[in-house]
């Protein structure tokens, strides 16, 4: 009968949330019953015209119920809270050996692009078992990524990241939906994601024509903007070294240390002269404006390579290919919804233009 | 009795045999329209409220209504995307803003606050007008906004969607919300102040009934909390009309930022709602359980608990925008603590039912309803607590049906059931007891046929503000639209029948209920000074005693004129 009435699970994390929801439901219910039960048999035994003992209470008991069901409540609801909460410590962060999918949302699509370069519109590929850490953002408005099959919500907002990782535990196609209210198609801003078996997946991976990874469209961007300028090894300019600096403790000057991680690569690319590194000049200019979060993304990409070694599929320093995804998003994602349109570029809503 | 000298004309009218020179009714103090546009008296106020907001509230029913139709089928066959938006905007704004908000302090509390107190009116009755013109104003504007083309940004108005991507009236809706914030926040300090300075001799604190300590707290927020508001609406009108970079990213923004100020305010708001709600209950299942309220200085450190705490749980907004797993923690456990509280007030409800007497009159039903829809609400706002749920319903229908059954549920239903209550008290006149009956079952019923398969589809994934969705949720939906004209129905009803009793209804006694409050010690209606005496106090709130029990002794008293004082 449950199974109607529950979400499909496909997830490593869905059977806990699962668990808290149905263990909370059974509180909940027993709760209800006790009150509406309590309610009904007062209301009858206590009726107008009923031979029912009406004497007053003494002041103790009801002292005694007051503080007996007070702490009762308390107790009950602060178990709740351990008993979610210890789950919810649990999931937070992603194993280190995650797929990492970088995802952008933007009105009405969501385009996700895997470490390996592989691109997709309104789609998700990955292999059932293992972690995938999403890395999300948006490039107009705030969009929420919804799985609901992997019990799994993030926000997509602009200007910054967000992240959130799954491990599904079941083949299958599942909805992606976006849950933050984002203008005319919400309802429309649909994708799936495709659980696939490693094999399968392997396959599937190879048959996609390779396109650059964001590491390698980062180091094309290094160049093309001018950060080579200063930053590259042997540049004239005092600018820091950025080989090894992904996750490094880097010591500012006025003496703070803060971690390079992917906020403060961004930060220093938006607004470089807010902390400076320690022994160098505030001469930066500000990237704001100039660079789309895609684009920021790809620069991250390309430092992070730098500093860990490659994670992805191919060296850098290859020749870059072409990246080009054939069949077109018509062809890969047909709608979930009857009548939603799937279209490469929808035409995006705003900016609003003001007088 | 005989009538002796010291008999009370009040007792007199209660018979039917108005005594020569009692002063005639705040209704019949004037009867153009300018008498009642400039009515400083609080009783006409309350009734300028109840005629506006009754607009209000069929305003955004309507919209709810054809919301409901649309989602019948998972295809766009109704509306399309865009009047959908606008239509859900439309009922967010106007039931939450000049509806919920606004309903039983701006009303029941308007016109009971000084009765219940024993004041001739309120401390600042002028204020108390230019408050209901305030709430005009606002409406008038978000209505203007509608006229032009409307708003799809939702009540919440997210930035930057409604800042810088959205082509709609925005600017003009958040004007008039804005607005309307000053109207609450002249209400509560006119309660506040009213509370703190006009109680008759005798009427201390811990003698105030429940339903004046629930106004006093809600202004407490009123006053606290709808600054914030207002702020944060200047902002979003500072970044749409003049461009500043406030929220917007792409300049430097933070949209996060708005999402801490709308639910700083947003989240007490909740509790704006509920908690003159909580004060009507308590007065009805009392009077009805003729039993004293169980606990009644727990109920009223409750009442307080809850606009205190419900101050810090604005966060359980946004598990899901990515906050900090520390922060996330400490909202979460709030969340839980300020149910405790709420849980208490339903325990004692329920236990004041025990030993009591209890009749089934139509306030009553809507009472019992309450306590039920309540407790389901309540519950399932432990559910949005729990951080790993929380994430997986966070904008589905399961916070809508949560939140319905809080807002609509509860609340309206409390709403009603004061109607009833204090509606003899109001009008002079009775309603027809069978239609009030049928319409709080039909009400009951149809709520939960609406909104209780909300929480099924909700948890299945079904996500809100959606106007197409995926086949596998119809099920869901059709009995969610057909709950919804039952409701429709159910609401229609009491229109009907409470404005026929206007007119054609028995003459109501001053005390029909034989109700212990001091309202119900003046006439039915109330003299526009409401009491002919000077009222004092000596009993104890809610002396109310089932038949065999020892008799009344002390009961408030209104002297007669020229009596003893």
């Amino acid at each position: 009968m449950l199974a109607g009435l529950m979400p499909e699970q496909a997830s490593e994390l869905a059977p806990r949330v699962d668990a808290i929801f149905l263990g909370l439901t059974a509180i909940s219910a027993f709760i209800v019953l006790l009150v509406v039960g309590l309610v009904v048999a007062f209301s009858i035994r206590f009726r107008r015209g009923s031979k029912a003992n009406r004497d007053a209470l003494p002041n103790l008991v009801s002292r005694e119920f007051e503080i007996g069901w007070t702490a009762a409540t308390l107790f009950v609801f602060v178990f709740i809270f351990w008993w979610a909460a210890s789950a919810e410590i649990r999931a937070f962060v992603a194993p280190k050996d995650a797929i990492e999918v970088h995802v952008v949302a933007k009105q009405w699509m969501w385009k996700t692009q895997s470490a390996n370069g592989v691109r997709e519109i309104n789609e998700l590929h990955v292999p059932v078992g293992a972690p995938v850490r999403l890395i999300l953002t948006s490039q107009d408005v705030i969009h929420a990524f919804y799985v609901p099959a992997f019990r799994l919500k993030r926000d997509a907002l602009p200007g910054q990241q967000t992240e959130a990782w799954f491990k599904a535990t079941k083949t299958g196609t599942f909805h992606l939906l976006c849950t933050e209210y984002c203008g005319t198609d919400h309802a429309r801003m649909l994708g799936r994601i495709v659980v696939m078996e490693p094999e399968d997946y392997a396959r599937w991976l190879s048959a996609q024509p390779e396109g650059d990874d964001l590491a390698h469209q980062g180091e094309r961007l290094f160049t093309a903007r001018g950060c080579a300028g200063c930053h590259a090894p042997g540049s004239a300019v005092h600018a820091p070294d950025l080989a090894g600096l992904w996750g490094r403790a880097v010591q500012l000057a006025g003496g703070r240390t803060v971690t390079a991680d992917g906020a403060y690569i961004r930060d220093s690319i938006l607004q470089p002269k807010r902390d400076v590194v320690a022994g160098y000049e505030p001469i930066m200019p500000s990237y704001a404006g100039l660079l789309s979060d895609g684009e920021i993304q790809e620069l991250t990409a390309y430092i992070r390579a730098l500093g860990s070694g490659s994670r992805s599929s191919r060296r850098l320093g290859e020749p870059p290919l072409s990246s080009r995804v054939p069949g077109g998003p018509e062809a890969r994602s047909p709608a979930l919804v009857p009548g939603a349109p799937v279209t490469d570029t929808p035409t995006p809503a705003g900016p609003a233009t003001r007088p | 009795m005989s009538a002796d000298v010291a008999e009370s004309p009040t007792a007199l009218a209660d018979r039917g045999e108005l005594a020569l020179g009692l002063p005639e009714s705040y209704l019949a103090a004037g009867h153009t329209l300018g008498s009642w546009l400039t009515a400083t008296d609080h009783k006409r106020i309350a009734i300028l409220y109840a005629i506006s907001i009754t607009l209000f509230f069929f305003i955004g029913g309507a919209a709810a209504t054809i919301v409901r139709l649309e989602l019948f089928t998972p295809k766009a066959d109704v509306v399309g995307a865009d009047t959908y938006n606008k239509l859900f905007t439309l009922h967010g704004v106007v039931m939450v803003w000049f509806f919920l908000i606004p309903s039983i302090p701006t009303t029941l509390g308007n016109f009971l606050l000084p009765l219940m107190i024993g004041a001739r009116d309120m401390a600042f009755p002028k204020l108390n007008l230019a408050s209901w013109y305030l709430n005009i104003a606002g409406g008038i504007l978000t209505a203007s906004a509608m006229l032009a083309g409307g708003i799809d940004t939702g009540w919440t108005f997210y930035v930057p969607y409604s800042t810088v991507f959205s082509n709609t009236a925005v600017s003009l809706g958040v004007l008039g919300v804005f607005v309307a914030g000053f109207s609450t926040i002249a209400t509560g300090v006119n309660v506040i102040a009213t509370t703190h300075t006009l109680r008759a001799p005798g009427m201390t604190w811990f003698k105030l009934p429940l339903f004046v300590w629930a106004m006093y707290t809600t202004s407490l927020i009123f006053v606290l909390a709808t600054p914030v508001l207002a702020v944060t609406l200047l902002l979003v009108l500072a970044e749409r009309v003049f461009g500043l970079p406030i929220f917007d990213p792409a300049r430097g923004g933070d949209p996060i930022l708005f999402q801490h100020l709308f639910w700083f305010y947003s989240h007490p708001a909740v509790y704006i709602m509920i908690l003159p709600a909580m004060g009507v209950i308590s007065e009805v299942i009392t009077c009805f359980a003729r039993r004293r309220i169980f606990g009644y200085s727990f109920m009223v450190y409750a009442l307080v608990a809850i606009s205190v705490i419900g101050f810090f749980t604005w966060g359980h907004h946004m598990f899901t925008s990515g906050m900090s797993p520390f922060a996330a923690l400490v909202f979460s456990f709030l969340s839980f603590i300020v149910a405790v509280p709420s849980a208490i007030k339903v325990f004692n409800w329920t236990a004041t039912l025990y030993r009591g007497q209890i009749g089934f009159e139509s306030p009553m039903l809507y009472a019992l309803g309450f306590v039920g829809l309540f407790t389901v609400g309540g519950l399932t706002g432990l559910f949005l607590a729990s951080i790993p749920i929380d994430v997986h319903v966070q904008d589905t229908y399961f916070v809508v049906a949560h939140f319905h059954y809080i807002m609509v549920g509860a609340s309206v239903s409390a709403y009603f059931a004061g109607l009833h209550f204090w509606w003899p008290k109001v009008t002079g006149r009775m309603y027809p007891e069978t239609w009030a009956k049928f319409s709080a079952i039909l009400m009951f019923f149809g709520f939960n046929l609406t909104f209780f398969p909300q929480f099924i589809a909700g948890y299945l994934g079904m996500p809100r503000r959606y106007h197409v969705y995926p086949p596998e949720f119809q099920v869901w939906n059709v009995l969610s639209s057909a709950g919804a004209a039952v409701l429709a129905a159910a609401y229609l009803m009491p229109l009907g029948y409470l404005t026929w009793s206007v007119f054609f209804g028995e003459r109501a006694r001053n005390d029909p209920w034989n109700a212990s409050g001091l309202e119900w010690r003046t006439t039915s209606p109330p003299p526009r000074e409401n009491f002919l005496g000077k009222p004092e106090v000596l009993a104890m709130p809610y002396n109310y005693h089932p038949e065999g029990a020892p008799p009344i002794k002390d009961r408030p008293r209104v002297p007669a004129q020229g009596s003893l004082t």
